[in-house]
């Protein structure tokens, strides 16, 4: 069986798995890291989204074989400690959350797009094509706007 | 397990909650509210009683078997046997603790009731009757528990109880000393202590209760440590899935190639269970492959030789006949269709189980944990006291998890496989395979002449809803599954008469059902059949004002039956700025509707300049729930309520192709995203004024009506068929 190593919130990882085992079931299976969801397995909901070397993807499509020396970055590592990254805090502060299941990929997708731009557009907070199955896109849209103003 | 080496105290309390309610809602439902000018129409059933008020009388005899407990900590945790999906039930429950018990929120631990057979009807969650049937119960038990830590204090000082109050977690005695609820929790426990009479807080003294408070859980959820059921460690567990059949109901005949599959990496077993082949991995992604690989031969499904076409055509023949005839009269008639619908909550239908030979342990996102319980048992051939079943949070429910298909699979696993598994179903399992919201047809008569409205029918034809999870456990849940035209037909006749209603007065008034029994995976979707059923009378409620000359907005005014309904009507129209000039090709849409106690109305503007993409940019609702708990959990699931009626209206449903659903995933079913979310929302939640009414569903049918309206208006053109865009602009996944 194949050996990776890769860096998952901050600490070095090794795990046996076939090269194409996505990196979804690496880190909730193998690795115990629970934060990214599984909702469709071909990058469609979206719920896993994680980061790779800062960018958003979506580890349900992502070769485990294709993260080797990388840093990976889940809703687990977000926060410093028990101080919360602003869009966490925006996110508590317009309690967004309902169900909560895909909250994790709404949220590191909205830090990667602010990553990119400082001062998102409705347009580009249209472009985050995340599932939230119970509709709280609005919450979520303040939530982005309230984060970026405080990040400014 | 988080007791463990805590003393704590138990709570039982016999309350009783008042069905006076009902009978006062009754009296003032037969009064016609206004409305000189029109012709008053007699009250529906759902007027007198609703399903909300036959739930609460089931569980009357047992709504008094409520756990809170103490700790010395000071931690007080109340066991709540409902089911938290996102709807915020914990929260407001939470919320009813530490009011009574003047304690701060965050000293509230909510947990989610195991399976308890003996509280019999009290332990479903559906219908949006949790806190209209918890408000009572829970704070006089926590009322209750109170005035056992006033006794035990007054006891250790000697002083009369009368002389103590409580505040933010501790007894207070007028001389300044003070005792914690936790150095009280073990005294207060004394089976000999003479405690006071339990009362509620008058609700006017309400400092917590009725203000807006955000989730208990949300910290958990943005930082990723919420569990859901598949995110549990339960030792030994493993990854399952199961390869289904390629229509509805299909049966498996022979597996192929099952060597090849067990020799596949990670692949631990594969098992048959009745409904398909399972596989367990050491990976879900083990799992997933192992099972894509099966060659299975299968018997035929159910609904083979159904498709979207043929249902629709037996929905039409269906719908029973109106009974005034249009000849002396004018009239205006209307005809409506609506596709199934997908739950397709995010966190796909799951469950963990661990079954020995003497014991079995199940963890699922559960409404109706007793039928499960049962259920599992049976089919285990274990004694009811054998088997444990967890009820855990879930992602999302809209009323999927009415049903326990998972856990019952998992249990049927574990058992064949001789170890704990973890039980998932794929996304294109849980569109094709799981349970839908069944097509509807509708049939809409009006009869006027000059301003009024003489009569108003309306004929549902719709594909049977599954109601065979019973009130929550085995006795109507056997009932319903009695065969077709005597047990779940005549708890569907119920269900439809005890919750939908027509909020105005239009003369002689009838609504009827028909179903058409079809061997599919139905259920309850949220509103059950007031999404469509009140959604169509929305859109024709539009279609007669116009007919009469007059405006959308104060034709409902003057017809609406209550003063409640005009006042939403009043602020969404205020607030909204309805009759405002629209540039071409925009326009706004107004819809009402009345349920379970509760009323609102939503105004939404939409933009179809892009015919093809059509998007609501605004919208405005108010709702009136008679008495909000937590009001910014009652406009979350307005919010929701609104996206849910943007998806179906617009773009989202399923087509039925031979015997199975066509979407497989987000891709194809098309649920609303955020580029299909109004970027400006404004939500009011009306003053408190009575009880609690239903606000779980309340959002759907005004929404659904609002925007189809405001389609109909920025088009020219009259919807009939829902969802209006629905083309199958995909190529389906593999059977």
């Amino acid at each position: 069986m194949p050996s990776h190593t890769f860096t998952v919130n901050g600490e070095t990882v090794t795990v046996e798995a076939p090269d194409d085992l996505p990196l979804l079931w690496v880190l909730r299976d193998l690795l115990g890291i629970r934060g990214p969801k599984y909702g469709c397995g071909i990058d469609v909901c979206k719920a896993c989204t994680s980061h790779l070397d800062g960018e958003a993807v979506r580890p349900c499509v992502v070769p485990v074989s294709t993260v080797a020396g990388r840093q990976v970055t889940t809703i687990e590592g977000l926060a410093d400690g028990d101080d919360l990254h602003p869009v966490q805090e925006a996110w508590l502060e317009q309690d967004v959350a309902q169900c909560g299941y895909c909250q994790p990929g709404q949220i590191m997708a909205a830090v990667a797009l602010l990553k990119r731009t400082k001062n998102p557009t409705d347009a580009d907070i249209d472009a985050i094509a995340n599932v939230c199955r119970c509709g709280t896109y609005f919450r979520i849209r303040e939530a982005i706007k309230s984060a970026a103003a405080k990040m400014r | 397990m988080a007791d463990h080496g805590r003393r704590r105290f138990l709570t039982y309390l016999v309350a009783a909650p008042t069905l006076a309610l009902a009978t006062q809602v009754g009296a003032d439902a037969v009064a016609p509210a206004t409305a000189e000018a029109v012709i008053p129409t007699l009250p529906a059933p759902a007027d007198l009683v609703d399903l909300g008020d036959l739930l609460i009388l089931a569980g009357a005899p047992t709504a008094g078997m409520l756990v809170l407990t103490i700790g010395e900590d000071g931690l007080v945790t109340f066991r709540l046997p409902r089911e938290e999906v996102g709807q915020g039930l914990t929260t407001a429950v939470a919320m009813l603790v530490a009011e009574e018990l003047d304690l701060g929120l965050d000293r509230v631990r909510v947990e989610l009731d195991d399976a308890r057979p003996e509280l019999l009807f009290n332990q479903m969650t559906g219908s949006s009757n949790s806190i209209r049937s918890l408000y009572g119960p829970v704070r006089h038990t926590a009322a209750a528990a109170r005035a056992r830590l006033l006794s035990a204090a007054a006891q250790r000082w000697g002083v009369s109880a009368k002389d103590l109050r409580t505040r933010d977690g501790a007894v207070l005695a007028s001389d300044g000393r003070s005792a914690s609820y936790g150095s009280l929790s073990s005294e207060a426990a004394a089976p000999d202590l003479q405690a006071l009479t339990a009362t509620p807080k008058p609700e006017s003294a309400h400092t917590l209760v009725g203000t807006a408070t955000s989730r208990i859980d949300a910290r958990a959820m943005v930082t990723g440590r919420q569990q859901y059921t598949l995110d549990l460690d339960i030792p030994g567990a493993k990854p399952c899935m199961v390869r289904r059949p390629p229509s509805v109901n299909g049966t498996v005949e022979s597996v192929n190639n099952e060597a090849a599959v067990r020799a596949m990496p990670g692949v631990l077993d594969v098992v048959e269970i009745p409904t398909g082949v399972a596989v367990v991995a050491e990976t879900f992604g083990q799992a997933l492959d192992a099972k894509n690989a099966l060659d299975v031969t299968w018997g035929p499904g159910t609904v083979d030789a159904f498709s979207d076409d043929g249902i629709r055509a037996r929905l039409k023949s269906a719908t029973a006949p109106f009974v005034v005839p249009p000849l002396l009269t004018r009239h205006l008639d209307a005809e409506f269709d609506f596709a199934f619908v997908s739950h397709a909550p995010m966190e796909t239908n799951s469950a963990v189980a661990d079954v020995r030979p003497d014991r079995a342990t199940i963890w699922s996102g559960l409404k109706t944990p007793i039928v499960a319980r049962e259920s599992i048992a049976a089919a285990l051939g274990l004694p009811l006291s054998k088997v444990t079943v967890h009820v855990m949070q879930a992602g999302g429910s809209f009323g999927r998890r009415l049903f326990f298909d998972a856990a019952l699979e998992a249990a049927q696993v574990s058992k064949a496989s001789g170890r704990p598994v973890r039980l998932m179903w794929s996304r294109i399992d849980d569109m094709r395979h799981g349970r839908m919201r069944p097509a509807t047809h509708h049939r809409i008569r009006a009869t006027y002449a000059g301003d009024e409205v003489l009569s108003f029918e309306h004929r549902v034809a719709a594909v049977e809803t599954d109601f065979r999870h019973g009130l929550g456990e085995m006795i109507t849940s056997v009932a319903a599954s009695l065969p077709p035209g005597i047990g779940n037909a005549g708890l569907a006749q119920t269900l439809f008469l005890t919750t939908v209603k027509s909020p105005y007065h239009f003369g002689l008034t009838t609504q009827l059902l028909t179903e058409v029994p079809l061997k599919m995976h139905t259920g309850s979707w949220r509103s059950v059949y007031s999404a469509n059923t009140r959604g169509a009378e929305e859109i024709f409620v539009d279609e007669l004002a116009r007919s009469l000359g007059k405006d959308e907005v104060e034709f409902r005014r003057t017809f609406a039956k209550s003063d409640r309904a005009r006042a939403v009507l009043d602020k969404v129209a205020e607030e909204g700025q309805w009759g405002r000039s629209m540039p071409e090709g925009r326009a706004q849409g107004i819809g009402l509707h009345e349920e379970y106690k509760s009323c609102t109305a939503c105004l939404v503007e939409i933009d179809c300049g892009d015919r093809g993409h059509p998007r609501v940019t605004k919208a405005v609702i108010a709702a009136d729930v008679g008495r909000p708990i937590n009001p910014r959990g009652i406009e979350a699931q307005l919010l929701g309520g609104l996206t849910d009626a943007i998806s179906t209206t617009l773009r989202a449903g399923l087509h039925i192709d031979r015997g199975l659903p066509l979407e497989g995933s987000y891709s194809q079913f098309h649920y609303a995203r955020q580029k299909d979310s109004p970027p400006e929302v404004k939500i009011f939640v009306m003053p408190a004024d009575g009880e609690p009414g239903g606000a779980g569903e309340l959002g759907v049918p005004a929404a659904v009506g609002a925007i189809a309206n405001a389609f109909a208006r920025a088009t020219g053109t009259s919807p009939r068929s829902f969802p209006i865009h629905f083309d199958v602009d995909f190529t389906p996944f593999p059977r």
